[in-house]
């Protein structure tokens, strides 16, 4: 790890620790621990990660800002961090100033589209949007004929078709109607919504390996405390292989997300490997997300089902987060359309290349 | 929040894909003049002595190993390569490849010069065959359980009892066997157990074929009785068995053999689906490819850690048990997905003679080597559970 990398996992650990602690904020009878929170991610720069130092950010690589989320993801992030990051990335990719507050990408959704007229205003629906309608301002992708443009827009320029996830975080759909932006500009040659959508993929597989090892954690250190049948439950080898279980979808979502990571740190384009890296971690840490969150429950037994505890925190969330940038089918449709066209001969030569 | 699981990515360098490159037209070439037929079923991962010699003659058994037993002090990592790309292409190596993962390892580290003088290069050539005499009637998972008895005599052991369900005994020239030389302390019951080497042709040795339930006969009983086994053929301390596994056990465990051994089933797959499947299809392959790439990024990620000296004991249980759940699985999910692959439009006899096979085989695959029950105790020990 480069020391600007293991700075900011320190860092990341230490506001989480104390001001984001998933138990503390289930028992908070407000909100009044975002704004602090949120503060403290900002002043840190972490949610500039991505922003060259020329443009104002931390400059920090793009492994070491997947980084940042996995441990994030170990705290059930509450707010908008990993969409912030991925906004102020998109506007930098065009050479754009990220503005100070929430941000949030747009489009999220494969084959959703915004068009830019020549006027320079933006068009169209975006769904699915996370945290839009607490967003001061949006990064946009939108398209001027077929060339892509990145744009950053006032959000209260745009409409507001509120929804949410299953953990009940706001996935709202974003409508443009001629919305002029504060500024654009055109993005490098090449770049299309799929690059948006595997850093977005990437992001959610790097938090859902973060709140994997952390529901592992305690998992593993609650049927080491509970007493059941006049023994700890972790002595019953029915559980220890529940758990054993448990441990292996957390490394593989682990793996996956920390391949993909790396992946994208030096990727040029939006080729078969990156495809193949990026699609393979979404699909293979959203089962782990399903897998993994079933077991936590089942060992944590009624105590977990109770709103009181912090586990449907991170269960939740990593249910929500499998939908999000393409959930594991949309995501294995893709790579298997694709390999299925190169070829059974062709699909060894491709893993083992990798 | 840390926990003890660590998968570093780690990518294999490029003179290592540059020897990838070599083996693959190796393979072509040996497919070409009918050494094996990667098509036929039967012959998957089979006994194969002149394939095994060509192998030898390119210098990719005991690869790793010094050059003063005929190994090329190449790295763990372009065995690696070696290893995945004989797997992926079902070369048979059955002929080769226990001496080469695991016993000529174990004979670097405690056999006496004269024996690795005399054994090692003949495993290098590709013209030494090994098995492994672990499991017994009556022991299998539980390997300190084991009651084959090496007495002390004059010069040496003499052992008496039986292993079983040993692999390619009928074809090996050595076994390496555990066997009791004490009786289990009251306190640790994996004490009293020793490692010997074993010539099969020594008198006394009696190999009985097992066969299995897809017809084949790659198991054997192996009886021993009253053979002698001087005392240069002792591998390690006395009693101390147990001390002498975690690395090799890793090697043992993580290697890309344990997720390819149905990996063809796959390959056919997509071949039978065609290059335009429906989404039923086209999702089910790209599951099945995105687990597959992630199982291999795993075991990439042990063999570079082991590479650097490190000893992903866990890690390496945890592959190996998502690893043959997976090659398990695979045949099961093969079938689903071709189900409307109507057989009168598009020819599916070889898909379907390929499947049997694998369908067959699958049980075995979460046994050999470590039971999953085995490795999910490893691992919640790993976790602190026990």
């Amino acid at each position: 790890m480069t020391e600007i990398a293991s700075l900011a996992a320190e860092t990341t650990t230490r506001i989480f620790r104390d001001l984001g602690d998933p138990q503390t904020l289930n028992s908070a009878r407000d909100e009044s621990w975002r704004a602090p929170l949120w503060s403290a991610l900002e002043e840190a720069y972490l949610t500039r990660a991505w922003v060259p130092e020329s443009l104002g950010g931390a400059g920090a690589g793009i492994a070491d800002g997947f980084e940042v989320l996995r441990i994030a993801g170990a705290f059930a992030v509450a707010v908008p961090l990993a969409e912030t990051l991925l906004a102020a990335w998109l506007l930098a990719r065009a050479g754009l100033e990220a503005p100070a507050g929430i941000l949030t990408p747009a489009p999220v959704r494969e084959g959703e589209r915004l068009d830019m007229a020549h006027d320079g205003r933006v068009s169209g629906r975006a769904r699915g949007i996370p945290f839009a309608r607490d967003a001061a301002h949006v990064a946009l992708l939108a398209r001027r004929g077929e060339r892509p443009m990145v744009a950053l827009v006032e959000r209260a320029q745009c409409a507001i078709e509120p929804g949410a996830d299953l953990a009940g975080e706001p996935r709202d759909t974003l409508v443009l109607a001629n919305v002029r932006p504060l500024a654009a500009a055109e993005a490098p040659a090449g770049f299309s919504e799929d690059q948006l959508f595997s850093m977005g993929a990437a992001a959610r597989a790097a938090q859902m390996s973060g709140a994997l090892e952390a529901i592992l954690e305690r998992s593993a250190a609650y049927a080491n405390e509970r007493i059941a049948f006049e023994r700890p439950i972790a002595r019953f080898q029915a559980v220890q292989h529940q758990l054993a279980r448990l441990a292996c979808e957390t490394a593989a979502a682990l793996a996956a997300a920390g391949s993909a990571a790396e992946t994208l740190e030096t990727a040029r384009d939006f080729d078969d490997a990156v495809l193949l890296e990026v699609a393979s971690a979404k699909i293979r840490a959203g089962e782990a997300a399903g897998a993994g969150a079933a077991i936590a429950h089942q060992v944590h037994g009624a105590l977990g089902f109770s709103a009181e505890h912090a586990l449907h925190r991170y269960t939740q969330r990593l249910w929500a987060w499998r939908e999000d940038f393409g959930s594991e089918s949309a995501w294995a449709a893709r790579l298997g359309r694709s390999l299925a066209a190169r070829g059974a001969d062709a699909l060894w030569p491709l893993l083992a290349a990798r | 929040m840390t926990t003890a699981i660590r998968f570093d990515t780690i990518r294999l360098p490029p003179e290592v894909q540059a020897l990838r490159a070599e083996v693959r037209r190796f393979l072509e070439e040996e497919i070409a003049t009918g050494t094996f037929d990667p098509r036929s079923s039967g012959s998957a991962r089979g006994y194969n002595l002149e394939f095994s010699r060509k192998v030898g003659a390119r210098g990719w058994i005991g690869m790793t190993w010094p050059r003063k037993y005929g190994g090329a002090e190449r790295s763990h990592l372009e065995r690696y390569v070696v290893t995945e790309e004989f797997s992926a292409a079902q070369a048979p190596v059955r002929a080769h490849f226990v001496a080469d993962r695991q016993s000529g390892p174990i004979l670097l580290k405690y056999a006496s010069d004269r024996i690795k003088a005399e054994v090692l290069p003949k495993i290098v050539r590709g013209e030494c065959c090994f098995c492994i005499g672990m499991s017994e009637p009556g022991s299998g998972s539980d390997l300190f359980a084991a009651r084959t008895r090496a007495a002390k005599v004059d010069g040496g052991w003499r052992v008496n009892g039986a292993k079983i369900w040993t692999t390619e005994a009928h074809h090996a020239d050595y076994m390496i066997g555990l066997f009791r030389t004490s009786p289990p302390a009251k306190d640790d019951r994996r004490h009293g157990l020793t490692q010997f080497l074993v010539d099969m042709t020594w008198p006394g040795i009696r190999v009985n074929p097992i066969i299995d339930m897809s017809g084949r006969h790659d198991f054997n009983e192996v009886v021993f009785d009253d053979v002698l086994v001087p005392d240069e053929y002792r591998l390690g301390a006395v009693d101390l068995a147990w001390q002498q596994a975690t690395s090799e056990l890793a090697y043992e465990r993580s290697g890309p053999e344990r997720f390819l051994e149905t990996s063809y089933v796959l390959f056919d797959l997509v071949r039978v689906l065609g290059p335009q499947p429906d989404l039923r299809g086209a999702e089910g392959i790209g599951r099945l490819a995105a687990q597959l790439h992630v199982l291999r990024r795993m075991s990439v990620s042990v063999a570079g850690m082991l590479a650097q000296g490190k000893e992903p004991v866990l890690e390496a249980s945890i592959v190996k048990d998502l690893g043959t759940v997976w090659e398990q699985n695979l045949p099961a999910r093969a079938r689903e997905l071709a189900a409307f692959v109507d057989g009168e439009q598009i020819d599916r006899r070889l898909f379907d003679e390929r499947l049997a096979y694998a369908i067959n085989i699958a049980p075995k695959l979460t046994i050999q080597g470590g039971t999953s029950e085995v490795l999910r105790g490893i691992i919640a020990r790993g976790l602190g559970l026990r």
